[in-house]
Formats: structure tokens, sequence, C-alpha cells
């Protein structure tokens, strides 16, 4: 059988070109590799290489034809022992097609156009869990001790689960998170690393390709800058560019946000930024028992978590369950006050701000509902949305940059399933637009006050 | 090229231990299937079947296949995105490889991925990564990951001439030899890192970018599949007996251009003719074969129609199989637990 040489496709945008210059001409033999013709693409002059080996039998189209259009016939290749004659007598000149046609061809299927953000749309929710009965037996601890009980609890029970980061191990953590690690389970679970984020961010990310669970301590999140690259493009996306054969099981964790008077440089919330990817888990407690049944929740998840700490919280107490398997679900919010006139979301430590403001308004006789949302990514839309379907008012607290923040978000999901019971736009509180600034004034100014939150309730009540 | 040594053993004869005749043609047949399937890739890319960017290895086969001769069982093998040939000698299915090039369900990643990420738990193939140097210190991971474990096993780590440029290789340079980490780091210096010629992006020598770190670096003959063996095999002992990471910088050479729309004007016609002619890997493989009397032209022929036998039907394979189920866009973003 004669085989046809095909004008090529030779970029992903070329649906045509010229055909420049035989360097074959009939009969001439080929073999694999040998330069056939050049062709003009609109970006450069690339070569043909035969594919196939034998004998030109014919050139179908001329050299300076332009326009030739890609999957175009331009010769007929013969193997060994073929004629010419008798294999080329119903091949027609061809007459290059000029019009470029769509060379991939598309099933045309697209999902549901007005599915904006996955199959599982809206209210989607997590297992519930009955949280209360945990607490009939506490212990008094703080935010600090829970996130290291958590991992040093994980640690015995899973030995796949290692901790590794800056001064984690001889040091006991630069916020003592870890503090007593690497007495209990030794350096081989417990590693120091050089001052490398993207590098040991990116080793961690590897070892959990092969089924180890890291936890990947940053010093703070901001140094995680260096390492976005690889919890984005190698954490978050190998699941499914592998359909679904390589998970990671892996938590990044460490403070997030502004601590106080450090400047611009190691003062950011970065939950907006990794909420905003497919792939990843994100997770922002705000009490010391949240942090410990969170922390443990992450640990043991199949997935890559962003676990983001707020280094102020660190030393504040709270109740904590003793009991071990007091562990919480992972896309769950919190109501951590009840109230019929307004709805508060926050989280983190913006979370005792809006408990704090909520206080004040009930002085004025304006009841807040405060929703600590706990898990960035996935939301717990339901909960927000049947408390806006109460209180019909909804704003929402971070203390990051408004642009493309978790309160755009918040206005949006507001917009798709509660446009109907709103009595007033949504308003966010959040981080002055501006890099955080040094002066003590100037940093008060730049982060939401519990002040920002009870006018923006007032805003929203019209009072 | 020679092959420049510093070793920390006495032997030093650089000669290639002699391989059998089943493994030479073993070798033969494995850099001719890497060819022709990329031949085939570069064919359906011009028929507009495959898409994207699609990065060919044509050239650079001895490379992956003599250091896989030198790997067990359980080791890991990861790399960048011209990643076809690494695959193929991993022991991956062509037919599973091509259907990923072509976005059809067959494909190893159900089409969801493409020629640059493609990944086999099964063959210990870890990727397929499309950011350049990322897939270093994932590499270092795997390694970190056998010693963790406490097993024998090590990770093969593929990188290119321009990769070698990435802070993060230096990242993980120093931590694979502080924590002495079974991992072997390749170089597969290719001599120009897209357009950009080596003596032009990198300063110093390839092999020698580890000696800050006290990592032993090699210098290859990447375009014959015994030497690259013959170092693979004795780099390999020293790695496993606990010494730590080792580099091989493996000299090669890539006939086509960076990618499919690369028409590599960076450099002259008759470099790559005197590369193709005097250098070919496969072309060496053939005239050992038959210079030692191991082969017949007519087993030759033989084994060529065989491989060009699975890479057709791989080929075919890869227009049959179907485009994914829409209902695909939504699966495997997160493991459901």
């Amino acid at each position: 059988m004669p085989i046809e040489v095909l004008m090529p496709a030779l970029s992903p945008t070329m649906t045509e070109g010229k055909l420049a210059k035989w360097l074959k001409k009939e009969g001439d033999a080929v073999k694999s590799g040998d330069v056939l013709a050049e062709i003009e693409t609109d970006k450069a002059t690339m070569e043909v290489e035969a594919v196939d080996e034998g004998r030109i039998g014919k050139i179908l189209v001329a050299e300076g034809t332009d326009n030739v259009a890609v999957n175009t016939p331009i010769a007929v290749l013969l193997e060994e022992g073929e004629s010419a004659v008798e294999n080329l007598s119903n091949i027609e000149e061809s007459t290059p097609k000029t019009v470029a046609e769509p060379v991939v061809k598309d099933s045309g299927a697209r999902p549901d156009a007005t599915l904006p953000t996955g199959p599982s749309k809206g209210p989607a929710a997590a297992p519930a869990m009955d949280e209360d009965k945990f607490f009939a037996k506490t212990v008094k601890k703080t935010v600090r001790e829970s996130l290291r009980d958590a991992m040093a609890e994980e640690m015995r029970r899973d030995a796949k689960v290692f901790v590794m980061g800056e001064e984690v191990a001889e040091y006991q953590g630069a916020y003592k998170v870890t503090q007593g690690l690497l007495q209990e389970f030794g350096a081989d679970r417990v590693i120091d690393t050089p001052i490398t984020e993207h590098g040991f961010a990116g080793l961690a990310v590897g070892a959990g390709f092969k089924g180890l669970k890291p936890i990947v301590e940053f010093m703070t999140f901001n140094f995680a800058m260096q390492a976005i690259d690889q919890i984005i493009n190698s954490a978050a996306k190998t699941l499914y560019m592998s359909g679904g054969q390589m998970g990671c099981p892996i938590v990044f964790r460490g403070p997030n946000g502004a601590a106080s008077r450090v400047g611009a440089q190691h003062s950011q919330d970065y939950a907006s930024w990794y909420a905003h990817c497919p792939g990843l888990k994100v997770i922002a407690p705000y009490s010391a028992s949240d942090a410990k049944g969170l922390l443990k929740a992450a640990i043991r998840d199949p997935n890559p978590v962003v676990f983001l700490e707020h280094e102020i919280l660190y030393g504040h107490s709270f109740e904590v369950p003793e009991d071990e398997d007091f562990v919480l679900p992972i896309g769950k919010a919190k109501i951590m006050r009840e109230g019929k006139d307004v709805t508060i979301t926050a989280y983190s430590y913006m979370v005792g701000h809006a408990l704090a403001a909520a206080e004040t308004l009930a002085q004025q006789g304006i009841e807040a509902e405060v929703i600590n949302l706990r898990t960035i990514r996935p939301l717990d839309v339901e909960t927000i949305v049947n408390s806006v379907k109460k209180t019909n008012r909804l704003v929402s607290v971070e203390e990051g940059w408004p642009f493309a923040g978790i309160g755009a978000e918040m206005a949006a999901l507001m917009m798709e399933h509660a446009f109907d019971y709103l009595d007033a736009p949504v308003v966010r509180v959040h981080g002055v637009d501006v890099p955080l600034p040094y002066a003590a004034n100037l940093e008060k100014l730049a982060l939401p006050q519990p002040d920002n939150i009870v006018a923006a309730a007032k805003q929203v009540c019209y009072r | 090229m020679v092959a420049s040594r510093r070793r920390p053993k006495q032997d030093d004869t650089a000669q290639a231990p002699a391989a059998s005749a089943e493994e030479l043609v073993k070798y033969y047949r494995e850099m001719l299937l890497i060819r022709r399937f990329e031949e085939k890739a570069g064919q359906l890319y011009g028929m507009g079947l495959i898409g994207g960017f699609c990065h060919l290895y044509i050239g650079q086969e001895a490379v992956v296949v003599g250091v896989q001769a030198a790997l067990k069982e359980g080791d890991d093998v990861i790399t960048s995105y011209r990643d076809h040939g690494h695959m193929l000698a991993c022991g991956m299915d062509p037919k599973g490889v091509m259907a990923e090039l072509t976005g059809r369900r067959g494909g190893y990643s159900k089409g969801k991925g493409g020629s640059m990420h493609m990944f086999s738990r099964e063959k210990n193939f870890y990727g397929g990564h499309g950011i350049v140097g990322a897939q270093v210190p994932l590499g270092t991971g795997l390694a970190f990951s056998h010693k963790y474990n406490k097993d024998d096993g090590l990770a093969a780590v593929y990188s290119g001439d321009g990769a070698i440029n990435q802070g993060q290789v230096y990242e993980s340079f120093n931590m694979a030899a502080l924590w002495k980490l079974p991992v072997l780091y390749i170089i597969e210096n290719n001599k120009y890192a897209m357009g950009t010629a080596q003596a032009r992006a990198s300063a110093g020598e390839l092999h020698q970018r580890g000696a800050a770190y006290g990592i032993p670096g090699v210098q290859v003959n990447g375009m014959n599949v015994l030497d690259v063996k013959a170092a693979a095999e004795e780099w390999v002992k020293y790695i496993r007996e606990g010494n730590g990471p080792v580099i091989l910088e493996m000299k090669t050479y890539r006939y086509r251009g960076h990618s499919m729309s690369d028409p590599a004007k960076y450099r002259t016609k008759e470099e790559v003719e005197k590369m193709r002619t005097e250098s070919d890997p496969i072309d060496q493989m053939k005239a050992t074969l038959l210079e030692g009397g191991h082969i017949t032209e007519d087993q030759l022929k033989e084994i060529d129609r065989e491989v060009k036998a699975v890479v057709t039907e791989a080929a075919e394979f890869a227009q049959q199989s179907p485009e994914p189920d829409p209902s695909e866009l939504w699966t495997d973003v997160l493991v459901e637990s």
C-alpha cells in the first residue's frame, strides 16, 4: 500500500502553512528521519521528516504552494517493491485545501455550562458529627499544645506520619509547636531541614507520592511562597493529572496572617490563595479544639491539606476534649453564637474579633450569629446559607485583602444561593488593601478590628 | 567523548562489563522501540491527533535504556516532560502511553494528563513533570521514602541541562547529601536548554555541580548504551552501599527540536547530521551486534518488524480509544475519603 505523506501540524496552533521547498524528488529513496520538505508556519520554517521508509512515488503539492491545510496529502511514498504505475493511477493530483479545517476532533460534549464550580453544587456538606458529646470531659489547653498533641497522637497511630521543617526538632519548633516530638519519635521522624522551603516542600510531596504522610511545617506561610509551585503544581494537581493514580497525603502547616509588628513580608493571609486551587483542602482553625480536631483530620486525609494557623492564637487557651477519638470533620463550619439579626462569618484569629463584636452588638439590641468557618475549602456553604435565610444579612470577616478574597467569594455564593433572602448587600470586612505597615497605629488601622465588624453589622441592619 | 571519572574505588578500568548477546539485543530493541514510538508520535502530532506540547526523545535513547538496565525492581524513576522514552523503558504499555498523547480514555491518565503528565505506580514511574526542575526535589523525596522505609531501593531522577540551573536542584542536592539519600541524579545534557546552548546558560561543568556538597559527579558518553549502563551500574552500587547521591552527566543529543514547534535554528544542520551519522546510539548497537556475530541481518529485520508492529498497534489503539467521558471532568480532583 502506498503511504500518503500528510501536511503536518507543527505547532499547537497551526492550521495551514506554505510548502516552501521539496528536498526530495519523485523517485528518490527515503528512510525514516530524512528531511522531505520545508514548511513555513506562522512562526518559523520547519522541516518535515519521513516517518516511513520507501521511495517518493508522487509529489502531490508543488513547492511554493501557500495555505496548505494541515492533513492535506502532499506526497505518496511507495514501499519496497511497489510500482508507481499500478499504485498511483487512482490518486489525483491534489488541489491543496486552502480552507483550514479544525484539526482536532471535538466530541462537542461539555458539562452543563450553568454549573460554575463543580458537580456537587452549592450546599453540600461533610457528614454531621455530634461534637458536643466530646466536650463532656475536657482539659484546658493552648492552641500550641493542642497542635502538638494532634501530631503526637497521629504519629503514635501511624508510622508513616512524620514531621519536617525548619527548627522543628532540636530547637523544638520556632514557635514551640513541635515541642517534645523529637524526644518521643526520634530524628528519623522529626526532621530538621535546612532553610530551603522550595526544596523540602518538593521532597515531602515526593515522599507523599510514595505513600508516606508528611507534615511540613513552614516557619510561617510567608515563606511558603518559595514553595508554592510544589504545593500547587505538584501536590494539588497530580491526582488529576494521573487520572486518579497518584495521590499525595500531606499537610502543609504553620502560622498564617499578621502576628504583631513584623512588617509587610511577614504578615499576610494566604487563605484565598490556596482556596482558589482545586485539589487542595484549606483549613483555618480558631480554638484549641478546632486546632486539635482538624489537624488530626488533616493528617488522616488522603489529600494535600493546607493548614493555616495563627501566631497570636498559639498562646490562647480553650477547653479541649480529652478523648483521642475527637476528630473534627473537614468541611464543617461551627456556629459559635446564635442570633437572628445578622450573620457574621470569620475564620482563624478573626473569629475572636467577631465574637467580641457580637457582644457589643448585643448590648445595642442586635443579635448576631457568628459562624467560625473552620474549613475554607471545601466551604460549608450549607451552614452559611441556612443562617442567612434566617438573618437575611451577611458580614464576611477576613484578615486578608479584599480583591478576589474570601469575602468576594462569600458575596458571590450569596448571589447564587441566597439572593432572594438578602435584605441588604453583603458587606466585607477585611485587611486594608496595602502591604502591612510597621508603625503600631498604622498596623492597627490596616487590620480588621471588632469595631469595624460592629459598624458593618449595623450597616447591613440599617442601624 | 571521554568519560572523565572521579571515583572512590581503586578499580578504574572503565571497561563496559560484558553484556550477553541477549542483553545487547534487548537494549537494541528497547532503543528502537523508543525511536519508532517517537517518530510515530511526531507523525500523529502532524496529523493533529496529538495536541499541545510534545517533546520527543529521539537521539537520547541510550541514556534511559542504559540507566534502566542498571536498576532493579522497586527502584523509582521520575523525569521531566521529555518523558515518553522513560515510560517505555520502565515497561509501561506503549498503547497506554500513546493513548494519553492523543487524550483518550485508554491513556495512562485517562486522557487528563497528556504528554507531560503520566504515571504508573505499578512500574514505579512517578511522572512526567512540566515545571522545569520540579522533579528533582520530588525525586529526592522518593529517595527519602526508601531511606525512611529502610528498604534497598533508590530513585533515578532525570533532568535536562536546562533544569540543572534551577535553585531547587541545589536545595535537593544539599538535602540528599546531608541525609545520604539513595538517589541517582542523571543530567541528560543534550546541549540545548530549549534554544540556549549549554555554554550560553551554564557556567562550569555540569557533572561538577554537586562538588560543593561532596556529591561525586561523572561525565558519560550518553550516546552509547553500554557506556551508560557501565557507569550506572558502578554508581548504583555505590549508592546502594549507603554512600548517598551521585550525579551522572550524560552527554547526549536530541535530533528533533525542543518541542514539535521548535525549528531548531540555533544549531546547524551539519551539527545534527554529524551526530546522527557518527554517534547514533541505535546504529552503534546495530554495528556491535553485527560485528560481534550476535545477530544476522534477517534477525535485525525481524526485530524491526516486531517493533513497528507494536508501535502501529499503539497508534491504532490511541486513535480508536474514545475521548474521556465528559463526567471525567470532575473526577480525581480529590480522593474521596
